[in-house]
């Protein structure tokens, strides 16, 4: 259903040409799940905005980006507005800076139905409370402003508008990290019975236990490359990139285990959008570096199941 | 427990008519590290601004080294500031954009009497060495800092005055998983090495678990539960607890 080949973004800014996702290419089938994991800077929330043409129009795209067949790159404004929403909906990290403060919930999402379709302000509105009982809401709900509504509340809004056209990829930048860890576990399974009623699911997000939750397979980003592809419960179980072991390592352990053990982090930081950098993007934080790991960057290829662009990448077990 | 460094009891806090705490009471030893956790709105960060008293509230008592800081003069409250520190969410809020790194570390430790002239700038390099971050930082402004280096800043801020108690709301919450764990690991460290108690406030469970002594759940504005983060996890008594903990497990 949608095809990305060979994607790159690049921004010209007077301090130089910045390039935040190169050549990154994944496939997303119907009823599919894709993670696009990465730390701030990775290039995932790029690579979401550039599926709707959503960024700054000073960004220079390459590559291609074909929905069902049609290619999106070439569109121009008012055909991207046709697929925007109808066939590709997006949902943001903070739901209270992506709806609209002096319009009731209700109005907002009755606008986006008309947006796409020819409806009545009283179809709309019913659509509209139809919509919010899908997302788990009271119909109620929907003439309530904003701020009236609590974050998750908020969130599952604005995946009702998102919802209002039956888009058949649903694109989540961060859909759960401006909520408490209990109004994410309701959107989490919001979008998991989303993706059983066979939408696609594009998520961007730091929070490998999300990627885990909600997606089946995971792409990892490091420094706007893709590292390391796979089946999710594969690539986190059993990770051969060092950067998506370092991530793993990373985190606190998990609850109950009593281990009071330092963590682990990956060294040092994600290198500077700015740095000219060559060969190997990880390798100055890599403990499996080598001599040739800053002569070339390695490509991304298929190694016991799973890929990963690395020299000395883990075993697989 | 005369020994306590910090003893709460009994408060309560109103925000515009409404009772967001509610007969709050525990206290921290010297050294201890409290954790806080509940979910949004229950109270989390209004507590860590009443326990410094950077709002008033309605009832109860804040003790500080057996005195009542509810009801101490402003003068006063001023030196013992100085042994009670807070680090916020979000270091672009809370560093000032217009001061460099050296100014900003600088500001506590002149505001206080601690350090002047040259004695100053040392005392800024020393701060800052202490959080792992070099003299080359010093005359850089907060946007010229990643994200990781500015939470480092308002750190070695935070502890220029030598704080016994040191407040982090969601201190680490901003960050990316590698920064996090490093910034953890280094809290760890400074904790021992400085004997510094924490109170320490976090929507983040399993982080919470490894870093706390102690865990306060918070639910609609009351402490539901408090207990080593083990027992807590073990045999959770209050549906607030129960939740959190099945959030951060699934």
């Amino acid at each position: 259903m949608l095809q990305v080949v060979d994607l790159s973004v690049r921004f010209q800014t007077p301090g130089g040409s910045l390039l935040p996702v190169r050549g990154v290419s994944f496939n997303l089938q119907r009823g599919d799940s894709l993670g696009l994991i990465g730390e701030s800077g990775s290039g995932k929330t790029t690579v979401a905005l550039s599926l709707l043409r959503l960024l700054p129009r000073t960004a220079e795209i390459s590559g291609r980006i074909e929905l069902s067949g049609e290619e999106l790159l070439g569109l121009g404004e008012s055909e991207l507005t046709r697929i925007r929403g109808a066939r590709i909906a997006m949902v943001f990290h903070d739901p209270l800076a992506a709806l609209n403060p002096v319009l009731r919930v209700g109005t907002q999402i009755a606008e986006t139905v008309r947006a796409h379709r020819p409806a009545s302000r009283k179809d709309s509105w019913a659509a509209a409370r139809d919509l919010l009982r899908r997302v788990g809401l009271a119909a109620e709900e929907a003439d309530r402003y904003p701020h009236q509504l609590s974050g998750g509340m908020r969130q599952r809004a604005l995946i009702a508008m998102a919802l209002a056209c039956g888009p058949a990829l649903l694109v989540a930048d961060e859909p759960t990290s401006a909520l408490d860890p209990v109004a994410q576990v309701g959107i989490v399974d919001l979008l998991r019975r989303l993706r059983e009623e066979g939408a696609a699911l594009l998520l961007a997000t730091h929070d490998l236990g999300l990627a885990a939750r909600l997606c089946d397979r995971i792409a990892v980003l490091y420094a706007g490359r893709i590292v390391e592809r796979g089946a999710a419960a594969e690539v986190l179980a059993r990770p051969r990139h060092p950067y998506t072991l370092g991530l793993l390592r990373s985190l606190p352990p998990p609850l109950g285990s009593r281990s009071d053990a330092r963590l682990q982090p990956v060294a040092g930081s994600v290198p500077s959008p700015w740095a000219t950098l060559t060969g190997c993007r990880f390798r100055d934080r890599c403990p499996r570096a080598e001599s040739d790991c800053a002569a070339a960057e390695p490509d991304l290829v298929e190694s016991a199941g799973s890929e990963v662009a690395c020299f000395h990448p883990l075993e697989a077990r | 427990m005369s020994a306590a460094l910090l003893e709460v009891e009994d408060l309560c806090v109103d925000r515009g008519g409404v009772r967001v705490l509610e007969g709050i009471s525990f206290a921290l030893q010297p050294g201890e590290t409290l954790g806080v956790v509940g979910e949004s709105g229950s109270g989390k960060s209004t507590l860590a601004r009443a326990v410094l008293r950077l709002l008033e509230p309605a009832r109860g008592s804040v003790r500080w080294r057996g005195r009542e800081l509810l009801t101490i003069p402003e003068r006063e409250l001023r030196a013992i500031r100085r042994e009670m520190q807070i680090v916020f969410q979000d270091p672009a809020n809370s560093l000032d954009p217009r001061m460099t790194v050296a100014a900003s570390v600088a500001e506590p430790l002149a505001i206080h009497g601690l350090a002047r002239g040259a004695l100053l700038r040392a005392r800024v390099v020393a701060c800052l060495r202490q959080v792992e971050l070099g003299p080359e930082l010093l005359d850089r402004y907060p946007h010229e800092l990643s994200g990781g280096q500015a939470q480092r800043v308002a750190l070695a801020r935070a502890l220029a005055t030598g704080p016994a108690l040191l407040v982090a709301d969601e201190a680490l919450s901003a960050l990316d998983v590698s920064l996090q764990a490093q910034m953890a690991n280094l809290l760890r460290d400074l904790r021992a090495r400085l004997s510094l108690a924490c109170l320490y406030i976090s929507h983040d469970l399993r982080m919470v678990a490894w870093f706390c002594d102690r865990i306060a759940v918070l639910s609609g504005g009351r402490i539901v539960e408090i207990s080593d983060p083990a027992t807590l996890v073990r045999d959770p008594r209050h549906a607030a607890t129960r939740a959190l903990i099945a959030a951060a497990i699934t």
